[in-house]
């Protein structure tokens, strides 16, 4: 297991590379000016000069890469042009709130998306079945940002149950942290609870029709036995699979939802980076998030190994 | 055979039941959400508008401003001219102090325009250009030498350039300042999470402490204007501002909402390219005729009424309608077709003509544009709608790459602000490239005139010019519109847009 994980790894290395590369050329190809945004209605040349040279905008494009890239090895991805802070110390207030809401989405979807899933499944082609299907597409189908609105209107302003908006950190009140993000984890959650459902649906298909499945029957043991126990347990790697790469959709259905709820998260810190022209945040977010995503599907691959016995002995 | 069936709208419910005890914000923070989040949080490097709402309650300026735009004493109480106007002496405020104890005086006053004026980062330079020298007479005195009269400065130290910022602070933290302002005003600075709020705590020392009624102010950035006035509604913020005029009825409709509003002192209008670069020869650029058919052809109150529901005002000059810079001679022209047909006609267009304009590609410009495209369609001009990302468009007018371009201005306490800049001869934003000689000599010489009435003039004799050129033609002006809690009293609506909160007061 451990020269498997080694070879991933070394492998994640050139990627990491790339998209570091990928990422800065990206920046540097927007039109528009970042000091020309960052100046907005006040422009001064001697200021936007000087600025420029204070941030190296100046210098070759391949020296302000291999600036970058040497000080963020050394954990400084630089300062947002746009308020002064590190990016880093940004990205560090950042990471608990959108952790926190994709992690919260995460239940939500596997809550709802993996028992949808099985019993969809068992009860093929019944009535079960058909709702459990409907209901996925819809929440495949319906627009986050729809979805969003609609239930500030109804459970904040209607209703009044819980804040509208914004962010208010675990540490600081639990419960109205948790308030906080029911809606957008929600929100969130739904539209990847359609695609874990169905996942799990076609998963639970094959393995309910396998031999061992009906040896399990035989023997006599107990529905819920023979699906949750004997079936399930096999569906599962393709599920972990999932969810790992839906990591890659939470981050990127976060952007959204953090900005219909003004979450303070990554999503929408990319987001107001990319607008402002803030390319030092920008290049810090994606960075991180591509090694994250990265990271994930090693967490995955090291999973199949303790899910899956076969794979122990290679 | 039963599985797990959570039912949601139970989790959520039972989870809000829970909840539900833990609310009951005090009533004592006073929140407030902003269109957008504020830049950094130093008054000689900032640029934003939130930015400025936010200095309201955190520093305190120099001078301050009436809702009618007249200058009034905050840290100065008094100041006299000189004959020659070179010479402002300033008269300051005893007993005041910064948030970290270190007392205001006429040497603060001298370390902050030093600041303003010397530090690299600084934004507020050509705001204080005319400012050569200062001399301290008295603890609580100072003098301003100017390079010569400068009837603009009292308006600039009404704003970033005339706010004081400790000078022990600022001396420690040079240009991170920002990261942790320390200034005079009626709340101290007690954290920042980027994006998500800006919380101030009442300064229990402040000179004018009994005119302020909330232990905290708390600054909520909400970019979505409907999800911001969902949180009014919810009772999560207290107040907004800049509310959609699509969202006024909805706003007015709700008995615990109260709406106020004040016309901007900015502008929105379509600017071309008279003479920045290659692209600027064109029939656009060469033609006053094209530029004045295009003006008749727009209905501005219809324009007015169809995107913003009747709430701002239309225009046709640098300032509103309601502004006292405003020249009465060139009132906003009703619309007429036959008019622009003719002109364009006498161009050589009788058949009509095309016209790019480049768009900031949101919501209300998009609107605004399409309406406009409509009403000129019908005198002959076709209008096409290039819509680009704002940075890109602001990149492109500045390089001259554009023929026409829909754009404003936030709009400045003094006239000068407003106009000079725009169409004097090399002035910092004249993107259309815009230079004649008149133009540049009455907007010079309102900026030295001695009094109020030389100045309106110099500005109307521009404006003669102006509006036959028409290197800018106005469309309209905004209406600052806040949305507040019926509990709160005592707000006063201010054509800068700004939120000051001395005698706002709360009741349950």
């Amino acid at each position: 297991m451990l020269l498997f994980l080694t070879r991933r790894i070394l492998i994640a290395l050139p990627t990491i590379i790339l998209i570091s590369i990928f990422v800065f050329a990206l920046q540097k190809l927007l039109p528009g000016d970042p000091l020309l945004v960052l100046a907005g209605e006040e422009r001064d040349p001697a200021v936007l000069e000087l600025l420029r040279e204070k941030y190296r905008l100046n210098d070759p494009i391949v020296v302000q890469y291999f600036t970058w890239v040497s000080n963020a090895l050394q954990g400084d991805l630089g300062i947002s042009l746009r308020t002064n802070q590190p990016v880093t110390e940004l990205m560090l207030q950042k990471l608990p709130v959108t952790l926190q809401l994709a992690a919260m989405s995460m239940i939500f979807a596997l809550v709802i998306g993996v028992p949808a899933g099985i019993l969809s499944a068992y009860k093929k082609g019944s009535l079960t079945d058909y709702i459990a299907n409907v209901v996925a597409l819809s929440g495949l189908s319906i627009p986050n940002f729809w979805l969003g609105i609609m239930l500030i209107l109804l459970v904040s302003v209607k209703w009044q149950l819980l804040p509208a908006s914004g962010y208010v950190p675990l540490s600081e009140d639990f419960l109205q942290s948790i308030r906080t993000m029911l809606m957008p984890s929600f929100v969130l959650g739904t539209a990847l609870a359609a695609t874990m459902m169905r996942h799990t649906r076609s998963a639970m298909l094959g393995v309910l029709s396998a031999d061992y499945v009906r040896t399990a029957r035989a023997k006599g043991l107990t529905e819920r036995r023979v699906v949750l126990k004997h079936a399930f347990r096999n569906a599962l790697t393709p599920i972990v699979t999932l969810t790992a790469l839906l990591f890659g959709e939470l981050v990127a259905g976060a952007v959204l939802t953090e900005q219909i709820f003004t979450i303070p998260g990554f999503g929408k810190m990319v987001v107001d980076a990319v607008f402002n022209r803030d390319y030092a945040v920008v290049q810090g977010i994606v960075l991180v998030t591509a090694v994250g995503f990265i990271f994930m599907n090693l967490v995955a691959d090291a999973l199949y190994f303790i899910l899956n016995p076969r794979l122990r002995g290679q | 055979m039963t599985l797990l069936k959570p039912t949601l709208m139970a989790a959520l419910l039972s989870a809000t039941a829970l909840g539900l005890a833990a609310t009951g914000a005090s009533a004592k923070d006073l929140r407030i959400g902003l269109q957008s989040d504020a830049d950094v949080l130093d008054p000689d490097q900032s640029r934003t508008f939130v930015g400025r709402i936010v200095y309201a309650s955190l520093c305190d300026k120099l001078v301050d401003i009436t809702p009618d735009l007249e200058i009034i004493p905050q840290l100065a109480t008094a100041w006299q001219l000189s004959d020659d106007g070179k010479t402002i002496t300033m008269q300051l405020r005893e007993g005041v102090m910064f948030h970290d104890g270190t007392p205001f005086n006429a040497e603060a006053v001298a370390a902050n325009i030093e600041r303003s004026k010397t530090l690299d980062e600084s934004r507020r330079k050509s705001e204080l250009a005319s400012v050569t020298s200062t001399e301290v007479t008295g603890d609580y005195e100072i003098k301003l030498h100017l390079a010569g009269p400068d009837a603009t400065l009292m308006a600039q130290l009404a704003d970033r350039a005339g706010m004081m910022l400790s000078p022990t602070a600022a001396a420690e933290a040079g240009a991170d300042f920002g990261l942790n302002p320390v200034c005079s005003g009626p709340f101290r600075f007690e954290e920042r999470v980027a994006q998500d709020k800006i919380v101030l705590k009442r300064f229990a020392d402040y000179w004018n402490a009994d005119a302020i009624s909330f232990d905290s102010v708390t600054f909520l950035p909400i970019p979505d204007t409907t999800v911001r006035l969902a949180n009014l509604q919810s009772g999560d913020i207290d107040m907004l501002e800049r509310l959609a005029a699509t969202d006024l009825a909805q706003a007015k409709a709700d008995a615990s909402i109260t709406v106020a509003d004040a016309v901007s002192l900015g502008y929105q209008g379509i600017t071309f390219n008279i003479g920045n670069g290659d692209k600027s020869d064109n029939p656009w650029g060469n033609d006053k005729r094209l530029r004045q058919a295009l003006s008749y052809a727009i209905d501005r109150a219809a324009l007015n009424q169809v995107v913003f529901e009747g709430a701002f005002a239309a225009g046709n000059q640098p300032f509103p309608p309601t502004s006292p810079w405003y020249d009465t001679d060139h009132p906003v022209p009703a619309r007429d077709v036959a008019k622009a047909k003719e002109l364009l006609a006498e161009a050589g267009y009788a058949d009509g003509i095309e016209l790019e304009v480049q768009v900031p590609n949101t919501t209300v410009p998009l609107q605004l544009m399409q309406v406009v495209q409509a009403m000129v369609a019908e005198a002959g001009i076709n209008l096409k709608i290039v819509s680009k990302e704002f940075a890109t468009l602001l990149a492109d007018q500045s390089a001259g790459d554009f023929t026409a371009s829909q754009i404003g201005w936030s709009g400045r306490v003094d006239p000068d602000g407003n106009i000079h800049g725009f169409v004097t001869t090399g002035g910092g934003l004249n993107d259309a490239n815009f230079s004649n000689a008149d133009v540049d000599a009455a907007l010079n010489a309102a900026r030295v005139a001695p009094d109020l009435e030389a100045r309106k003039a110099s500005y109307d004799a521009a404006r003669d010019v102006l509006i036959d050129e028409s290197p800018l033609v106005y469309l309209y002006h905004q209406t600052w519109i806040w949305a507040l809690s019926d509990k709160i009293e005592g707000f006063t609506p201010y054509p800068d847009g700004m939120i000051r909160l001395e005698g706002v007061t709360w009741s349950e």
